[in-house]
């Protein structure tokens, strides 16, 4: 299935939580957040959170900024 | 006198009920790596860095982040909303933020204008009443005007934070006046943000009475950050103390500092 990562489209197999997308994209959980179809994803629901075809997935981090 | 007034427990800057010695905050952009932010932010004496939210780097993962210089348990993040331009950009950038960080302290900053920076007021005050709902604790880039401090204030935010000039332009502090009336009618901190561009500015501000001050480019396009982010701290302090001290009075003609009486 495809997921757009960060408004990249990308193919996955099914199913994918979030954790799992976390773990093939080699991302520390601790260091980021995920925004699903515009919802914020709990960090304690990465594992459960499923991601199904066509959805939006935004990664974001801290970076220098003022 | 052997200890400044600044270090008194008494003095330190308190914002939403937090306290923190320091009254300068640090941006964190525009350095050469993060290793020279980090020094910069240790060497400013800041404890509180601001921070902005963006994608992470797909194609290199193993990038090094900003949380691995700036350690977030040493230093408080002030997780920012710059380049939003709308309310709903500011309220989702910063709802990652929270789950990014666990941190409901956040800088409200909605640009009106890609030129000059200019905040646009009316989505700043739209932004800040969606947050302050949601739980987020706002201090809030604004204009200079007081008014619209305090139309801010009232509705909740803990921290007025004006801008001295245009971000990013180091002109100093061009209308003091009302920075002044802001900080007079406030019963929150003031702090001016952007626009300072060397010591004196900074210390400017603070005579004025500000709480503190915020800045970013001031320091990392200094010829040298770390030495210019250690003159921001002395800068600071001093405009503090004098602050405290009260200055003198003007006189338009000179007043001899040495008596008259006795002279020879």
């Amino acid at each position: 299935m495809e997921i757009f990562v960060n408004g990249e489209a990308q193919a996955f197999d099914a199913p994918l939580s979030v954790a799992d997308l976390l773990n093939r994209l080699g991302l520390p959980r601790t260091k980021i957040a995920v925004e699903h179809n515009l919802e914020i994803v709990a960090k304690s629901a990465y594992d459960t959170h499923e991601l199904g075809e066509g959805d939006r997935v935004e990664i974001v981090h801290f970076i220098g900024g003022g | 006198m052997s200890a400044s007034k600044t270090d008194k427990p008494g003095d330190g800057l308190v914002i939403a009920g937090r306290h923190f010695s320091s009254r300068l905050i640090v941006g964190t952009g525009k350095y050469k790596d993060y290793a020279e932010n980090a020094a910069a932010a240790e060497a400013a004496g800041a404890e509180i860095v601001t921070v902005a939210v963006r994608r992470v780097n797909l194609t290199d993962t193993q990038a090094p982040m900003l949380v691995d210089y700036i350690d977030p348990k040493k230093f408080t993040y002030l997780p920012n909303t710059a380049g939003c331009f709308t309310g709903e950009d500011a309220v989702r950038t910063l709802r990652l933020a929270r789950e990014a960080g666990d941190w409901s302290l956040v800088k409200l900053e909605v640009l009106g204008d890609k030129k000059t920076l200019y905040p646009n007021m009316i989505e700043t005050l739209r932004s800040a009443e969606l947050l302050i709902k949601e739980g987020f604790e706002v201090m809030v880039y604004c204009s200079d005007d007081p008014i619209m401090a305090k139309e801010l204030e009232d509705m909740g935010c803990c921290a007025i934070m004006p801008l001295a000039a245009p971000i990013g332009s180091g002109l100093g502090i061009q209308n003091p006046v009302n920075i002044r009336l802001i900080i007079e009618q406030a019963k929150v901190p003031v702090l001016v943000d952007a626009g300072v561009g060397t010591a004196s500015d900074a210390a400017i501000a603070m005579e004025l009475g500000c709480d503190g001050v915020l800045m970013n480019t001031a320091i990392a396009e200094a010829k040298n950050p770390l030495l210019m982010a250690e003159a921001m701290k002395n800068a600071v302090i001093a405009g503090r103390q004098a602050y405290l001290a009260g200055r003198m009075g003007k006189r338009l003609y000179a007043d001899p500092s040495s008596p008259l009486a006795g002279l020879i």
